[in-house]
């Protein structure tokens, strides 16, 4: 599971030069690892393993995977690796799909609970690459469960921008580690990466089950993606569906928002579907989803979707307490709160946050919202922070340059979309001194505005045009959505405010009132009174 | 001709589509930008499919063929197309001259500041003659502010948005009134006012009221106690 870290991730450094296998580790190799010990608790696991995945016992194989290699790595590889691939093969036949499966799990646990070399990151890579050939060949025939599935695709991407990170840090590499990166330039490399994410995507169909699952010509969110009846490998076709969330994260890495809400447009976040079947696709999908809209100034889109999350976490988390992932989900939820706090500073909204996740929201950072409404240097500060600590980490996907000078480029992504970021936040900089105008008048004319708001009538007129532009998002299709919740128009010289009040849902009431009464009708009659 | 060049967009189309991540189309999407500009079509999917392969492969970098995306991506506003452009393309390259000039209008555009955009733009002359059809797209889109804002607009507000004055400018509000459903009218001070069309932005009655609509669906649980 791709664990937390913080942006600078300071254990990525040059002291793991050798790779674990000559005896000596670094400081986070346990002492006398030997990789061709098998323990029992070890055979026992792999041996079992097989058998289920060979039977296509898709809950047995979960609770290994979910429960047994998790009490495993806790007991006995806290701070080792677990035996090599060529130590457990013969308890399983050397069966050639099941050692990738194995040797990715493998190096899932080494990035999880140690510090991977650079040797091992490219070993990472060429396993991914055996692991995609043989998938996408289509000769895999086994049912896994969906969480082990989703957490390779998110492994996978999370490999490649921690990979992107690492050798973008130039300056204290030894010569061994600069050889290596000379050596294996095509490891990670962006081309391959994004082409196999799109070649699963591609050659699952994927798209085109979900299209025919609209016209209920095929079942998929109703069985999860797995096939009770006829039991055909469902690798392939969750691979390409998790994969559509790999390329929104992706792209969101590159800063290219656009495409990456394209990638996903297959997928109805609006219904239930197999994206929230595991809870880590879930907040994923829904995190990404939401910044690449505050990216895309579509500030209300993103606040809903981060309500509906956040109330999710908030009424779900408890049973995930003893899980692998429940590190990470905090994490994100409180990045999550952070992107809310930021897209309801820069467009204020009475009622989409429900109120139990508005209260957390409230408790969290009422204090910086309120800075941030300021719009003065201090509440600059404040977008900087939340924004630096809850955005993706964006990489630079070019090869390094490995000549003179060596530098760390490591933060030029993520420094170029900080400042774009600040830019759009300082162009809104005297809106919201034009709403806290407008929410006191229902009118007013353009000449006493401008006075209120010490400026002249030609600037007060671009301003209003700018609250309009900036409070007005283009959708997908080209439409307009109005994202204010004070709006106004002008009328030659006169500013009408018109403010959305929420609108009572009569007609719900009605209705169930309605049905309620039928009711008590019908079970009033059937008392017989004699 | 024009047969040879709707095949060829058809096929970076696909291209772009289907096959994405490669250099090897880097040209063909090249070309195609210039084909943009001169047939005054715009396609952002291909053009930030360029301008993230400029990211994979920085030497390959063309700074006119950059220049031209963004532009088109300025006339493609009220749509954030420029800063979605601007996300792909490396801090260093945009502190050269010709993109911090583009940064500058691009401001000025999206805080309406229309007097010193057409300023500046009228300096710049060089840079924004390459893309046929600039001046028009920036005033459909001040005009499109225009509507979001107002219902009655002076005629100095209108001829400072789309830099049009005198008699360019009587022409130009005749050819909207006889297409667009534009009206003149006189103001209180004698000065010409243009009553613009009514949309749910300026005449906020037309919002449909969507929240208090109910689904039909929900009305049909009802039917066996209506009949």
């Amino acid at each position: 599971m791709a664990s937390s870290y913080d942006y600078d991730d300071a254990s990525l450094d040059s002291r793991y030069a050798r790779p674990p296998s000559a005896g000596q580790g670094g400081a986070g190799t346990d002492q006398g690892y030997d990789p061709n010990f098998v323990p029992d608790s070890v055979k026992t696991f792999v041996v079992h393993l097989y058998r289920h995945i060979r039977e296509k016992n898709v809950y047995e194989i979960h609770q290994m995977y979910d429960g047994s290699f998790q009490r495993l790595s806790d007991r006995m590889f806290r701070e080792s690796p677990w035996p090599s691939v060529e130590a457990i093969a013969p308890y399983v036949d050397n069966d050639h799909v099941f050692c990738l499966l194995y040797r990715e799990m493998w190096f899932r646990h080494l990035y999880a609970r140690l510090s991977p070399t650079g040797r091992q990151r490219v070993e990472s890579w060429d396993n991914y690459c055996s692991l995609f050939s043989v998938v996408l060949h289509g000769v895999v025939n086994m049912q896994l469960p969906n969480q082990w599935l989703w957490d390779m695709v998110d492994e996978f991407v999370y490999q490649f921008q921690s990979y992107c990170q690492y050798r973008a840090k130039l300056k204290n590499k030894t010569e061994e580690e600069l050889q290596l990166l000379r050596q294996y330039d095509q490891a990670w490399n962006v081309y391959g990466v994004l082409n196999y994410l799109q070649a699963l995507v591609e050659k699952s169909a994927i798209t085109d089950v979900l299209e025919r699952e609209k016209e209920g010509l095929e079942q998929f969110t109703a069985t999860d993606g797995y096939d009770y009846e006829g039991g055909t490998s469902n690798v392939l076709k969750m691979l390409g569906y998790y994969s559509m969330i790999g390329l929104l994260r992706v792209h969101c890495l590159l800063g290219d928002y656009h495409t990456g809400l394209k990638c996903l447009a297959p997928i109805d976040i609006s219904q239930q579907g197999v994206y929230n079947v595991v809870i880590g696709s879930h907040i994923s999908t829904i995190y990404h989803y939401g910044f690449a809209n505050l990216m895309l100034r579509r500030y209300v889109e993103a606040i809903r979707e981060f309500n509906k999350i956040l109330l999710y976490i908030l009424k779900y988390k408890q049973y995930h307490q003893k899980s692998p992932q429940y590190d990470q989900i905090l994490k994100k939820n409180e990045q999550m709160y952070a992107l809310l706090a930021i897209c309801l500073s820069l467009c204020p909204q009475n009622n989409l946050v429900e109120e139990n996740v508005n209260s957390q929201l409230r408790d969290k950072y009422n204090e910086k919202m309120t800075k941030m409404l300021r719009y003065d240097d201090e509440a600059y500060a404040v977008y900087d922070e939340l924004f630096t600590y809850a955005c993706p980490k964006f990489i630079t996907p070019s090869a390094p340059v490995l000549e003179e000078p060596l530098t760390n480029y490591n933060q030029d992504a993520y420094r170029l979309q900080l400042k774009l970021f600040l830019y759009e936040v300082k162009q809104q900089q005297l809106l919201s001194g034009v709403r806290s105008f407008l929410k006191l008048y229902s009118t007013i004319s353009v000449g006493k505005l401008a006075a209120y708001m010490e400026v002249d009538e030609p600037t007060l007129r671009t301003i209003l045009m700018t609250y309009k532009h900036k409070m007005h998002a283009v959708d997908g299709d080209g439409k307009i959505i109005p994202n204010a919740d004070v709006d106004f128009y002008i009328s030659e010289d006169i500013v009408h405010v018109v403010e959305s009040k929420p609108t009572k849902r009569y007609g719900d009431y009605f209705l169930r009132q309605i049905l309620k009464f039928e009711e008590m009708i019908s079970e009033l009659d059937r008392i017989k009174l004699d | 001709m024009g047969r040879e060049q709707q095949q060829v967009s058809y096929t970076v189309k696909q291209l772009v589509s289907v096959n994405p991540y490669n250099p090897d189309i880097l040209s063909d999407l090249e070309n195609y930008v210039n084909e943009q500009v001169s047939s005054q079509t715009y396609s952002l999917d291909a053009n930030l499919c360029l301008l993230r392969l400029y990211q994979f492969e920085p030497g390959r970098m063309s700074t006119p063929i950059m220049v031209q995306i963004l532009i088109k991506a300025l006339m493609a506003m009220p749509a954030s197309d420029f800063s979605l452009c601007l996300f792909l393309i490396p801090e260093q390259v945009q502190m050269q001259e010709q993109f911090k000039t583009l940064i500058v209008l691009s401001h000025y555009l999206e805080t309406a500041r229309f007097r010193q955009f057409w300023d500046e733009a009228a300096k710049r002359r060089s840079i924004l003659e390459v893309v046929p059809g600039f001046e028009q797209a920036i005033q459909a889109y001040a005009i499109h502010v225009l509507s979001l804002t107002y219902q009655k607009v002076p005629r100095t507000v209108l001829a400072e948005a789309i830099n049009i004055e005198g008699l360019s400018l009587d022409k130009f509000i005749e050819h909207h009134v006889a297409i667009s459903g534009w009206v003149l009218e006189k103001s209180h001070g004698h000065s010409q006012l243009i009553v613009l069309p009514r949309n749910e932005f300026n005449y906020p009655e037309l919002k449909k009221h969507t929240t208090d609509g109910v689904p039909f669906e929900d009305v049909t649980r009802i039917f066996p106690i209506l009949s």
